[in-house]
């Protein structure tokens, strides 16, 4: 019963959802937002398990002395700089409200860390492009090129580069081709099969063929 | 001496409207009357100053009143859950761009074609629809569309009647049934001839034959492998494929008893990840090999969960690496530390805009597809590998729609593009 049960539910919701998108008639017509409701309160309920879990991931770590255990106090000590203040410290406003504690840590650590995160992306895309851009082969090759059209005709200076070329074959003209074309067709082909694949996939959890997530064969 | 009444003769609230053109001409050509000109612009200026022209507007609230909306139909919408009519109607003519004065439209509502009509809702100018929603399904209604220009209003006459009503099945979404019906039953039946015994070719799938290898390198260097079921919870597809996908991993490292850590991004892909690392722990005959801190929680934040992984593999620095689910930015975050510690990365994701990142940074990408095919492909189980078979069967049928497609939109025979249009 411990894997039939959520088969069996993975069945009814998953019949349910296709069925409400043909039928538009009552009750069917509400079911979706009311899965989607529960689905949310589960998951409002489910951070606790992982706020439970990170701090006794951390606890046992500096507990045990293990490699690396003084992250685990920074790890613990961010937690509860940001969960004391939102719990008790917010002097009857919501927690999220201008002015409260919460907010000075969301604006003034929480934002900048996560700006600083995102900003590191642009240094990573660098490194990683003078990678994939090496011509070792045809395919590196031809990857070259589109990137070097394409990165050329973005800026101001591929156009006066490519000025002495007729009008529709300048580089920015060019590399809109690229990306209206090739691009998009290719993309295209990859969201068909990623299509099919979802659907194949969603079959196989609902008629109960694909077991392996619920721990199964 | 000719007037030439241009366009209509506008009837608004009993007030007549005409417009001139070609006065001008008329009188130049016509010699004998020159003399009697300045008798006669007294008399056309006079007549312009007391009739206002079509295009002007006018200043006097006599005159002030807008033409009303025309051709008003009420309807019930069209498959939906009922409790909704629409209503159409043409623009005002004084519903013009340049016509500042005009506001808008209100809409009337009475179970009466005569009485008893209130308003229930207003449009801007330039609307020509507006839905009804809080009809009583088989009641029938009639709608009033009032035009307003600054004081004044004017009204159609009302339309209807019109019952909302609840439909049975969604007609704008046949097509959409057709083709599921289509893949899902290809799907079934390839699977029952897989159950049968039949061989089914599959075609290899880098990305998944380098998983032995992947863990095999890890246990030669006696480092942890990390696994990353992506950024999403358990709602996502991707994510319900980058887990099953982890049995299969962990199956493989329960063997060559390989450490295997799994950072989560979210509380219940840890609970789903935990029972299935056991479960492959268990059913490798090495439950002994299991702990519950193989798979923990980081956090739901996205760059923080990245932060997070970042540190572990500069600290750990990982023999091999999986990512297999849905990714956002945090992609080449990930991708790239761990290729600057020298992990085999493996990934998969069907997150189009992720690809090029995952393929510029690790050793084998799978695409889309292959993400789900991937739990299949790994198991060989028969069943599995027919659904794979299916899925091949609608891209074939994919395919011959846009050849078909191609020809009859290029021919110009019909507009083929209308059967793909879900509403």
């Amino acid at each position: 019963m411990r894997r039939e049960i959520p088969l069996i539910i993975t069945a009814i919701v998953g019949f349910t959802y296709i069925i409400q998108f043909f039928v538009p008639h009552w009750p069917f017509n509400i079911l979706e937002g009311l899965l989607t409701s529960w689905m949310l309160i589960i998951f409002a309920f489910a951070i606790w398990l992982g706020a439970l879990n990170l701090l006794k991931v951390s606890l046992d770590k500096i507990s045990k002395r293990s490699r690396d255990w003084p992250y685990a106090i920074i790890t613990i000590a961010g937690f509860l700089m940001i969960a004391i203040p939102g719990f008790l410290f917010s002097g009857g406003r919501r927690f999220q409200d201008p002015g409260t504690a919460f907010d000075y840590i969301y604006q003034n650590v929480y934002s900048p860390l996560s700006s600083t995160m995102f900003a590191m992306l642009a240094f990573y895309v660098a490194s990683a492009s003078y990678r994939a851009f090496r011509a070792r082969t045809k395919e590196a090759t031809l990857l070259l090129l589109a990137a070097f059209f394409v990165m050329l005709g973005r800026v101001p200076i591929g156009d006066v580069l490519s000025s002495f070329l007729p009008e529709g074959y300048r580089m920015s003209q060019m590399a809109d081709w690229i990306m209206n074309y090739p691009q998009t067709a290719g993309q295209r082909a990859i969201m068909i099969g990623i299509a099919l694949g979802i659907v194949s996939t969603s079959l196989r959890l609902i008629l109960g063929i694909e077991r392996s997530h619920l721990g199964g064969e | 001496m000719r007037f030439q009444p241009i366009g209509k003769t506008l009837t608004c609230n009993g007030i007549a409207r005409f417009t001139f053109k070609g006065i001008g001409l008329g009188i130049a050509r016509d010699s004998s009357i020159i003399r009697f000109a300045p008798v006669l612009s007294f008399l056309i200026l006079a007549i312009f100053q007391i009739i206002p022209s079509q295009a002007a507007i006018p200043e006097d609230p006599a005159f002030g009143y807008p033409a009303p909306p025309a051709n008003v139909v009420a309807k019930d919408i069209p498959n939906d859950a009922g409790k909704s009519i629409i209503i159409n109607w043409d623009l005002s003519p004084d519903d013009i761009k340049e016509n500042k004065k005009f506001i808008g439209y209100e809409i009337l509502r009475s179970t009466s074609s005569d009485t008893g009509f209130v308003i229930i809702g207003s449009a801007t100018a330039g609307s020509s629809q507006l839905s009804d929603n809080e009809t009583v399904d088989g009641v029938f209604y009639y709608y009033i569309v009032r035009a307003v220009m600054g004081s004044m209003f004017s009204e159609s006459p009302p339309a209807g009647p019109a019952a909302s009503s609840q439909q049975w099945f969604h007609l704008g979404r046949i097509n959409t049934l057709i083709a599921l019906l289509v893949i899902s039953i290809s799907i079934v039946w390839y699977i029952e001839r897989a159950k049968k015994g039949e061989k089914l070719f599959i075609r290899k799938i880098a990305g998944l034959e380098a998983v032995d290898e992947a863990v095999g390198r890890a246990t030669e260097m006696g480092k942890k492998i990390f696994y990353v079921p992506g950024t999403q919870d358990m709602d996502n597809v991707q994510t319900i494929a980058g887990v099953t996908i982890l049995g299969r991993v962990a199956r493989l490292t329960a063997q060559y008893e390989t450490p295997l850590e799994v950072p989560v991004s979210r509380s219940l892909v840890m609970v789903t990840a935990r029972e299935v690392v056991k479960e492959a722990y268990l059913n490798s005959g090495r439950p002994d090999a299991y702990s519950d801190s193989m798979v923990y929680y980081l956090t739901d934040d996205q760059f923080g969960y990245a932060a997070g992984i970042e540190g572990l593999f500069v600290r750990e620095k990982p023999a091999t690496v999986f990512y297999m689910g849905a990714f956002y930015a945090e992609s080449l975050i990930l991708a790239e530390t761990g290729n600057s510690v020298g992990a085999i990365q493996i990934a998969g994701t069907a997150m189009p805009a992720q690809l090029p990142f995952f393929i510029a940074a690790c050793d084998y990408t799978l695409i889309g597809e292959e993400l789900f095919a991937a739990s299949a492909y790994l198991s060989k189980e028969p069943k599995l590998l027919g659904s794979l078979k299916g899925q091949d069967f609608g891209k074939l049928c994919i395919l011959l729609a846009i050849m078909l497609g191609v020809i009859i939109q290029t021919s110009g025979l019909y507009d083929f593009t209308k059967l793909f249009i879900v509403r």
